[in-house]
Formats: C-alpha cells, sequence, structure tokens
C-alpha cells in the first residue's frame, strides 16, 4: 500500500476528512518554504501539495500566481523542489507529498530522468494541471509505471461521458474542482459539491478531496462533512506573500485543519 | 526525423491533433469538454457548404476580399532580381489578414449559441478585428491585452473600445501577449456555458492550429488563382512573416505539395539571435516545449520557465509559435530565418519609398528577408511576399525608433 492509500485508509477508520495543503515550493525562499513545510504535518496536515513554479501558471489565480514569481525570483527549480522533498523525507516517511503544477519544466527536464528523481526524493503523486487524459502518455503512464499516482481533476464540465475517461489511469484519489474558474476565485458551496462528490467517488471508486475556493475553518468543515478530504492551497500562500512568518504560517493551516477533521 | 519524408505535408494533423510530435490538447480538466464541441462543431461546418457561402459573402463584401495580387514593379527594379509581388491582405477591412479568421470563429460561435467572445490581442490587430465582427454581429466582447501593449498601442486601444468591446489590461506576469493569452484562459475557464475564446494565430489546443490555418488558407488559394492568371505558372519563392504564424500558414499551406515551390517564414530576430535572447526567434532560437494549450518550438531557459521574447513588432513579440510550424521546420519544407529590428525598420522605409505602401513591422520582417534574397535569384523567379498588414498603427515606434519628432 502507498503512502496515499495508507494514509486515506487510516483516515477513514477514523471518521475523519484528510485536510491538504498547498504552497508553493521556494516561496518565498528555498528555507523558509522548507520550515513550513516540515511544521505541516504536526499542523494537521494529512497530505502535503507542493508546488512546482512556473512562470506561465494559465489556472491559477494572482495568489498563486505571485507566489510562482516569488519562488522563480528566489531562484527555484525543479531539482530544488525536489531537494526540498528530499529533504522533508529524510524527517518524515509518513506523510504523501504530492507535486502541483504544470508540464513544461518536466518535459524540460525530461520525463524518464524526472521521475526517476522523483521517486528517488520521496514524492508519491503527481498532479499536472495542463495534462488531461487525452495526454496520458505522456507523462501520466510513465508515472504509474514508475509507482507514482497520476492524481487527476474532475471539475464541474466533466460529465457522465467524460469521467470514465477521467478515472482511468488514476489512483491514489480523485481531485475534484468545486467551481469552474481558477484557484483562489469564488467560495465554494458545499451544497451544490455533495451530488457532485457523489457522482466521482462512485465512477471512480477513489477517495474525493475538493478544492478551489476554500478559505476559511467554516468553509474547510463544511466541505469535510460531505467529501473525503479538503483542500486549501490560495488562502495559506496569501499569507506567505503578505511576509506571515513561518509560526504564524503554521497556526493558520492548524486552524484550518482543525475545521476539517472536527466535522 | 527527416529520412521519410510523408507523402503529403498537408493532411496534418492527425486524430489527436498533432503534427508529428508538435501540437496536441495541454488543457485543463475544465477546458477540454469545451475544446472537444468546438472540434465537433468545427468538423461540421467544414463540411457544410451554407458555412462556407457565408464565409464567401462576408469575404466578399464585408472584407473585401480577393485582395490584390500585386507586381511591386520599383521594388523589383530597386532590388534588381526577383519579379517581386505583393499579397495585399493589408487591404483588408481593419488593415491585416486577422479579420480571415475572426469572421470564420464568430459564426461558429454563433453556430454553438455562444454569446460572449473573449480574445487575446498583442499589437491590438486581432483585438481589433474580432471587436470588429462582434459589433457586426451585436455580440458581447472582452479583449485582453498585456498592460504594456495598452500602454504602447493607444490607438488599437480607442478603436476596439469604438467597437463597442472591452479591453481588459492585464498585468500579471510580464504584462505582454504571453500574459494576456494565459488571462483569456483564465477567464475562458471560469466562463464557460457562454463563452467562444477566439484566438488569433495558428496555436493553442486542437483545433485551434488546424481551424485558423484553414481560415487563412484562403490567402494562399487566392494567390495560386492569381498567379497562374497572371503569369501561368506557380511562383517559385513564398515569403511572409511569423509571430505565432497564422498569415505565413494562410500563404504556404496551399503550396507545401509543390516542392518547387521554396517557402521561407521570417522570424522577428529582434536585437539579434544570440544567448542574450533578446529576440522573438521561436524555431531560430527556441526549442520544444509545451505552452497555450500546445506543443511547439518556445523560447525558454535551461529549467523550461518560459522567456519573454523581444521583437520592435508588438505582434511578433511571442515566445512560441504555431506548431505545424514547428513540424514544417524539422520536416525541412519550410525555410525559416530571422531578421533584426533594425533591417525591419529599413524594409519599412523601402516599401514607403519605392511602392507607397506603409507597411505593417511585421511584413517589413518579410521584406526585410526579400530585400536580402531578391538580388541573389534571376528575374523569372516569381517571388509572393504576403503584405499582411498596414503600417498606419505603427508610426508613433517607427518615429521614435528612426528619431523622428511627430
Amino acid at each position: 500500500m502507498s503512502r496515499i492509500e495508507a494514509k486515506f485508509a487510516s483516515l477513514k477508520a477514523e471518521g475523519k476528512a484528510a485536510f491538504v495543503s498547498f504552497i508553493m515550493a521556494g516561496d518565498p525562499d528555498y528555507e523558509t518554504s522548507l520550515e513550513i513545510v516540515k511544521g505541516l504535518p504536526a499542523a494537521g496536515v494529512d497530505v502535503i501539495e507542493l508546488g512546482m513554479p512556473f512562470t506561465d501558471p494559465m489556472a491559477d489565480g494572482p495568489a498563486i500566481q505571485l507566489a510562482g514569481q516569488r519562488a522563480l525570483g528566489a531562484g527555484t527549480t525543479l531539482r530544488r523542489v525536489l531537494d526540498m522533498v528530499g529533504a522533508f523525507r529524510a524527517g518524515d516517511q509518513t506523510t504523501p507529498i504530492i507535486l502541483m503544477g504544470y508540464y513544461n519544466p518536466i518535459y524540460s527536464m525530461g520525463v524518464d530522468a524526472f521521475l526517476a528523481a522523483a521517486k528517488e526524493a520521496g514524492v508519491d503523486g503527481l498532479i499536472v494541471v495542463d495534462l488531461p487524459p487525452e495526454e496520458d502518455e505522456e507523462l501520466c503512464l510513465p508515472a504509474n509505471r514508475a509507482g507514482l499516482h497520476f492524481i487527476r481533476l474532475a471539475t464541474p464540465t466533466t460529465d457522465d461521458r467524460r469521467l470514465p475517461a477521467v478515472a482511468r489511469n488514476t489512483s491514489g484519489f480523485v481531485y475534484y474542482v468545486s467551481i469552474t474558474g481558477i484557484t483562489g476565485a469564488a467560495s465554494a458551496n458545499a451544497a451544490c459539491v455533495a451530488p457532485e462528490v457523489e457522482r466521482v467517488r462512485a465512477a471512480t471508486g477513489l477517495p474525493v478531496c475538493v478544492g478551489f475556493g476554500i478559505k476559511t475553518p467554516e468553509a474547510a468543515a463544511a466541505i469535510a462533512r460531505v467529501a473525503d478530504g479538503v483542500v486549501v492551497g490560495s488562502a495559506i500562500v496569501e499569507r506567505i506573500g503578505q511576509g506571515a512568518r513561518p509560526g504564524e504560517v503554521l497556526d493558520f493551516v492548524r486552524s484550518l485543519a482543525d475545521g476539517a477533521h472536527g466535522a | 526525423m527527416n529520412d521519410t519524408p510523408p507523402n503529403s505535408f498537408r493532411t496534418g494533423p492527425d486524430e489527436r491533433g498533432r503534427f508529428g510530435i508538435f501540437g496536441g490538447r495541454f488543457v485543463s480538466e475544465t477546458l477540454m469538454p469545451l475544446i472537444l464541441a468546438l472540434e465537433a462543431e468545427y468538423e461540421k461546418a467544414k463540411t457544410d457548404p451554407a458555412f462556407w457561402a457565408e464565409m464567401d459573402d462576408l469575404w466578399t463584401h464585408y472584407v473585401g476580399r480577393p485582395s490584390p495580387l500585386y507586381f511591386a514593379e520599383r521594388l523589383t527594379e530597386h532590388l534588381g532580381g526577383a519579379k517581386i509581388y505583393l499579397k495585399r491582405d493589408e487591404l483588408n477591412h481593419t488593415g491585416a489578414h486577422k479579420i480571415n479568421n475572426v469572421l470564420g470563429q464568430i459564426l461558429l460561435a454563433r453556430r454553438m449559441g455562444k454569446t460572449r467572445i473573449i480574445a487575446e490581442t498583442g499589437a491590438g490587430q486581432h483585438g481589433v478585428a474580432t471587436a470588429t465582427v462582434c459589433a457586426r454581429f451585436g455580440l458581447e466582447c472582452i479583449v485582453f491585452m498585456g498592460a504594456t501593449d495598452v500602454e504602447r498601442q493607444k490607438p488599437n486601444v480607442f478603436r476596439m473600445k469604438l467597437l463597442g468591446a472591452k479591453v481588459v489590461p492585464v498585468t500579471a506576469g510580464r504584462a505582454t501577449l504571453k500574459d494576456a493569452m494565459n488571462e483569456a484562459l483564465r477567464d475562458w475557464v471560469t466562463n464557460v456555458e457562454n463563452t467562444f475564446y477566439c484566438i488569433g494565430t495558428v496555436a493553442g489546443p486542437h483545433p485551434y492550429p488546424a481551424m485558423v490555418r484553414d481560415f487563412q488558407s484562403i490567402i494562399g488559394k487566392e494567390t495560386r488563382a492569381q498567379m497562374m492568371e497572371r503569369e501561368g505558372r506557380l511562383p517559385d519563392t513564398l515569403v511572409a512573416c511569423i509571430g505565432g504564424g497564422s498569415n505565413a500558414m494562410g500563404l504556404f499551406h496551399p503550396f507545401l505539395d509543390d516542392p518547387d515551390v521554396r517557402i521561407i517564414g521570417v522570424e522577428a530576430g529582434g536585437h539579434g539571435v544570440d544567448e542574450r535572447m533578446e529576440h522573438a526567434a521561436s524555431l531560430t532560437g527556441g526549442r520544444p516545449g509545451v505552452l497555450h494549450g500546445n506543443r511547439t518550438y518556445l523560447l525558454q531557459d535551461a529549467d523550461g520557465q518560459i522567456l519573454e521574447g523581444h521583437s520592435i513588432s508588438a505582434g511578433l513579440d511571442y515566445p512560441g509559435i504555431g506548431p505545424e510550424h514547428s513540424w514544417l521546420h524539422d520536416m525541412g519544407r519550410v525555410e525559416y530565418v530571422s531578421v533584426t529590428d533594425d533591417e525591419a525598420l529599413e524594409a519599412f522605409q523601402l516599401s514607403c519609398r519605392t511602392e507607397g505602401i506603409i507597411p505593417a513591422l511585421e511584413p517589413s520582417h518579410a521584406l526585410a528577408h526579400v530585400a536580402k534574397l531578391a538580388p541573389t535569384l534571376p528575374p523569372d523567379n516569381l517571388l509572393v511576399m504576403n503584405m499582411c498588414g498596414r503600417g498606419d498603427k505603427d508610426i508613433f515606434t517607427v518615429a521614435e525608433a528612426i528619431g523622428a519628432k511627430l
């Protein structure tokens, strides 16, 4: 059983939803970012999503765009992101780490070289926004062969006809994008999301985590009641952008995790 | 890769939207169903005589097609070599080739019941064309434009506003064309129900590169017929400038399977194609990558981060190029060269003085290469250059560059 599968199994046994947090690797710099990542499990984070910065994040709102610019400005490269995972993994063998970003930096490094380095560093899964099922041969299938989960996004536009394609070749969990839009935009509505989560869960047989537009402990709690996991990114990244110290960022993360877990 | 040339260079893309390894559909899941719906609608329209009848009618009576194929006698004399013809797409309504494609996409949007049109623009020519056709059909139009470009292309911004479009300055990233395209994609992902994304060049996810090419191919089809009528044979040489590459693809595509026709695309060399990367020549100075929905040659750093292009021409100032050009480059069917800002500026003035045509800075790049090439060719070499846009929009840029006071 992979780290991701083990994590969802143990949470299910406890009757809890997973709390998934996103931060951008290297934001605002390598050391600060690593300090925050190392503190996430103790703050209640079950699954860590670590952003790979890219110059042209077409699916992201201003908060994550700016986080990527700060990270790139501080000299973050894909190799450094993998270094960070390795440094985290040296002290934590159980918390799953998923890398999230866009395809070009991976393609530029070379898919095989990237997958080998990611596996070696202790990465558990990948979310690559601009690789839909139609492009599975690029990275999804090689990642599966390398023993990495390729986690798919399902969206409100993913109708029942497309769901089987989305379910194919994916594992770990499904990331349900609760709105049509970019990260950090409109608020997600738990009542609208509930039937969608059911629909995706039924079609894939996988845990369904919900993200995009969840900003507060209350919102996290509401989503946790209807989904297998809650993802928060922009709200955390915004605080890093405002210059919050790692301790303050982790306090906020803890309040979100408590919201998600208390449900 | 070049060992086995295909039987035809005109059959692409394949069913996955690929030209060799280039092209594809690298978009987020939210957009994927929309792109599939667009592909289905385009496939239907492509073989529907009613669709093309409506296009032809608008091309003839609204745009003013066919555009003339004009023998540039004084330019030919001045350069002393090939017989130079100009395909006069700058005479189209709105002053550039962009409207050929916009009409097609807006007719498709109408067939799909979409009421809100979004577009990206760099120099503003595609934005003006989109705003124009939206006004013609009473559709809401939103144009995304980098804040830097809004500042340096004020006349076109005002034109779009006069035509009833909303111009949204994009401050994200580095505030130019690439960022405008990111922002248009972000809008599309947010407003999926009623919105049609009208892309201005032969790039983006499948089916855009093929669809825009098909709409722009009217340029090459007319050129073929006009040259047969004028000279009784096909041209020997074709030259066109390339940013994303839509005017070039429109001229080239109908000739790709005529092996005796030499085809040359001219990229923007900015301050020179070297390690400073102050240029917009994706093919001569970039390498394959994935951006804006397709795999193609891109200007990027060693880590796969996209670099900002530079060109004096805002319309060529894009770090990518249409995927079919990337394929034609690798297959060796089309030659791709670059010329610098300074060479383009000289050609701009040459056209004004010898032919009484003020060209846009984009085709000035093509002309700069013609000025180098024509003298090396015999007088019976029939050369066609696509004069894809007029230069009224560029007079301020040119004045500044040559140190003239207005």
